[in-house]
């Protein structure tokens, strides 16, 4: 009779050996990545104080333009389905995305078309999906909550609260064993952070030592629940520290400030630094989704006292005289592409059956 | 015992109230189900009335965390609650399913009978409009395919309410699936402490002699449609409710087949691999000889439900798939 019980099939020299041999390799790519220094890698091209709060200030006009046009639609009852707005919350697109590279990856939740449209890509395919056309990015299959654009690093917003960091995680993952130096941003909620899977992907994105970015919208309410109700303990960047990302705590309504922090992580990634979480104060004025009034569960002075701290209406008092032509520029733009994208044809209904298979 | 007009909504709750009274081991989790009073308004009022009012916590907003509730809720009816819990979208339980298949379906069994887990799942399972792929699933199958759990999905406010009750006296885990294009539909209901609805048992909704249509919630609707028009040409179809998926009153669906010797199988999930699969499966097992023509299946295409309302429609079976089908049955 064989003994099983016990005998384990790697003695503890060989045990030893493998963690040695593990914690060699890790020395020798911290090495290597400290030696290549910052100059190896395409950091984002430093952009000057002025012209970054012009483009901090276009690209928060254009979101809320783009949800203003959504708003409408769907209060007409012509947008049907769950319609997650940010209002409010536009300084954390606006600075995140400054920070980026085309080539970086982006991950974000249902409420996250304002990074799918910071990043850079043509606004046509993404309101046309929104809208659920057959020009859309997805060809009107994924829709408001699913939006996907390979081309520019955005491996989708995501309906399941929290799932949305593991697909970051494992794009960085990818950018590390390919040897690009390209990092992966991940956006999530505050509530996103009591799910398992995102403890899960921070204990790994810090073991793999991944080039990954969690960014926590904390908007002190998940659907219309306050944070202390749903967390035993409010600090949530103390919570990433537990898993031994690097963290930081950061006026989200500041795009300046978003962009400072984020650009620190990103290099950081890129040079092989490891994950960071960052826990941005900000605030939706409007309800979670378009069933929601918004109120009821805060208080009107709350909603009031946010939205004094409106990241657009500061902006465009920092830029003064300029940004009333800023804005309509950026509107007539948005309004543009809106009429385009409705006048666009729908999905033929035998697409339906398309593509499910690779 | 007295009868009363209620929508679907309104019997679910009215037979969560009684309960909730009835027993003082009955509690509710979930995602804001509490302060908020629910995504899709079951729950209304009950924070107001128990925990307020009362001071009786027995609504219990949670943190988004599935998997975490779930298994809080099988702890706790392993000890002596009976907990009540509500995922905002039945998709959402996709995520805590380990816990459902691994922990509540099996427990009873590996204790060798000396645990048992009473507790019901429920929440809107199937297609809403246009929440596309992550949000609209038919999961009443995946369920019923798991020995240890009973899944129930009723097509009535009257069944709301009675199989509701029932559920919450069950001493197993019951997945109780409500689909959301039936919260509004209204109808007569009989209530009382213990009008119950036991599990198991399938209903003739309307008879006719010429063909079966077998079909469980929304999609009893589409067939009572369905046998309105064939009505008109003369045609006299019976439509069950099958109502119960696990355990599964085969016996009326198949005196039904015996009657008329054609049936076709409705339902809203994939159509491969549904759980209408397998109810067509058991009727070509099991009456064979009494059939005129191979059981037809109309279900749900085989996609992730796409987003664009014109291709979730060619998703969602509706009157004119089934009419296909019994006109494909000769
Ligand atoms: C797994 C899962 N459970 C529940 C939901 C329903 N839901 C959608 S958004 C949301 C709140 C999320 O809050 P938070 O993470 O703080 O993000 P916010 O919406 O505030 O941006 C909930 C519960 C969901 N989409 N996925
Ligand atoms: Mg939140």
């Amino acid at each position: 009779m064989q003994e099983v019980r016990g005998s384990s099939p790697l003695s503890s020299t060989t045990l030893f050996s493998i963690f040695f041999a593990d914690a060699c390799l890790r020395v020798a790519v911290l090495i290597l990545n400290l030696s290549l220094g910052p100059h190896a890698c395409k950091l984002a091209p430093p952009m000057e104080t002025s012209q970054r709060d012009e483009q901090f200030y276009r690209s928060m006009v254009r979101m809320r333009a783009v949800e203003t046009e959504l708003l409408a639609l769907s209060s007409a009852g012509q947008l049907r389905g769950s319609l997650h707005l940010a209002q409010g919350q536009e300084a954390l697109p606006a600075g995140a995305g400054a920070a980026l590279r085309k080539d970086d990856y982006v991950t974000a939740t249902y409420r996250g078309h304002g990074y799918v449209l910071a990043k850079g890509g043509p606004l046509l395919p993404i309101i046309a999906e929104i809208l659920g056309k057959a020009a859309g990015l997805g060809g009107g299959k994924g829709g408001k909550m699913h939006l996907f654009d390979l081309e520019y690093g955005i491996l989708g917003t995501n309906g399941i609260v929290g799932a949305a960091v593991g697909t970051a995680a494992g794009a960085a993952w990818a950018a590390q064993l390919q040897k690009t130096d390209r990092v992966a941003l991940t956006v999530c909620g505050d509530g996103a952070l009591n799910q398992g899977h995102v403890s899960e992907c921070m204990n790994m994105a810090v073991l793999y030592q991944l080039p990954l970015i969690i960014l926590c919208e904390n908007n002190l309410y998940s659907e219309m629940t306050p944070l202390s109700r749903s967390h035993g303990d409010v600090n949530l960047a103390g919570r990433a520290a537990g898993f031994g990302l690097n963290t930081a705590q950061i006026d989200g309504n500041d795009p300046e400030a978003v962009y400072q922090v984020m650009s620190e992580a990103v290099n950081r990634a890129r040079t092989g630094g490891g994950p960071t979480f960052i826990e941005a104060a900000t605030y939706r004025t409007i309800g979670h989704y378009q069933a929601d009034s918004g109120i009821g569960y805060r208080t009107a002075e709350e909603v009031e006292a946010w939205r004094a701290k409106s990241p657009l209406d500061h902006w465009a008092a920092k830029l003064g005289k300029r940004a009333p032509a800023i804005a309509a520029e950026e509107q007539a733009a948005v309004r543009a592409v809106f009429e385009e994208a409705w006048a666009l044809p729908g999905p033929d209904p035998l697409a339906a059956g398309t593509q499910v298979f690779a | 015992m007295p009868t009363q007009e209620l929508s679907y909504r309104d019997a679910l709750r009215m037979a969560l109230v009684e309960e909730i009274d009835r027993d003082q081991n009955v509690f509710v989790m979930g995602e804001d189900i509490g302060r908020y009073q629910g995504t899709f308004r079951v729950t209304e009022g009950l924070f107001q009335k128990y925990n307020v009012e009362q001071n009786d916590w027995r609504i219990i907003d949670t943190p988004i965390v599935e998997p975490g509730f779930t298994g809080i809720a099988i702890g706790a009816a392993m000890t002596g609650l009976r907990p009540v819990v509500e995922m905002m979208t039945m998709s959402f339980s996709i995520l805590a399913l380990d816990q459902i298949i691994n922990h509540a379906a099996k427990i009873h069994y590996m204790t060798g009978g000396q645990s048992t887990v009473p507790m019901v799942i429920r929440g809107p399972g199937g297609a809403a409009k246009q929440l596309s792929a992550q949000h609209s699933h038919s999961l009443e199958g995946w369920y019923a395919h798991c020995p240890g759990l009973k899944v129930v999905a009723p097509a009535t406010p009257q069944d709301a309410y009675s199989m509701f009750k029932q559920a919450v006296r069950d001493d197993n885990p019951v997945i109780f699936t409500e689909n959301p294009g039936l919260y509004t539909i209204k109808g007569e209901v009989t209530t009382g402490p213990d009008v119950l609805q036991p599990f198991g048992k399938a209903q003739v909704l309307r008879e006719g002699k010429d063909l079966s249509l077998v079909a469980y919630s929304r999609m009893v609707h589409v067939c009572l449609e369905v046998a309105d028009r064939l009505a008109e040409e003369g045609i006299s179809a019976e439509v069950v409710d099958v109502r119960s998926l696990l355990p599964l009153d085969t016996e009326t669906i198949y005196q039904s087949v015996r009657k008329t010797n054609r049936a076709i199988v409705v339902y809203e999930d994939w159509k491969s691999g549904g759980f209408g699969a397998e109810i067509a499966s058991r009727i070509s097992e099991d009456c064979f000889d009494d059939l005129d023509a191979p059981v037809g299946r109309v279900g749900g295409l085989n996609v992730p439900m796409p987003y664009s309302r014109v291709l979730e429609l060619e998703c969602i079976p509706n009157a004119d798939d089934v009419m296909a089908a019994v006109r494909k049955l000769g």
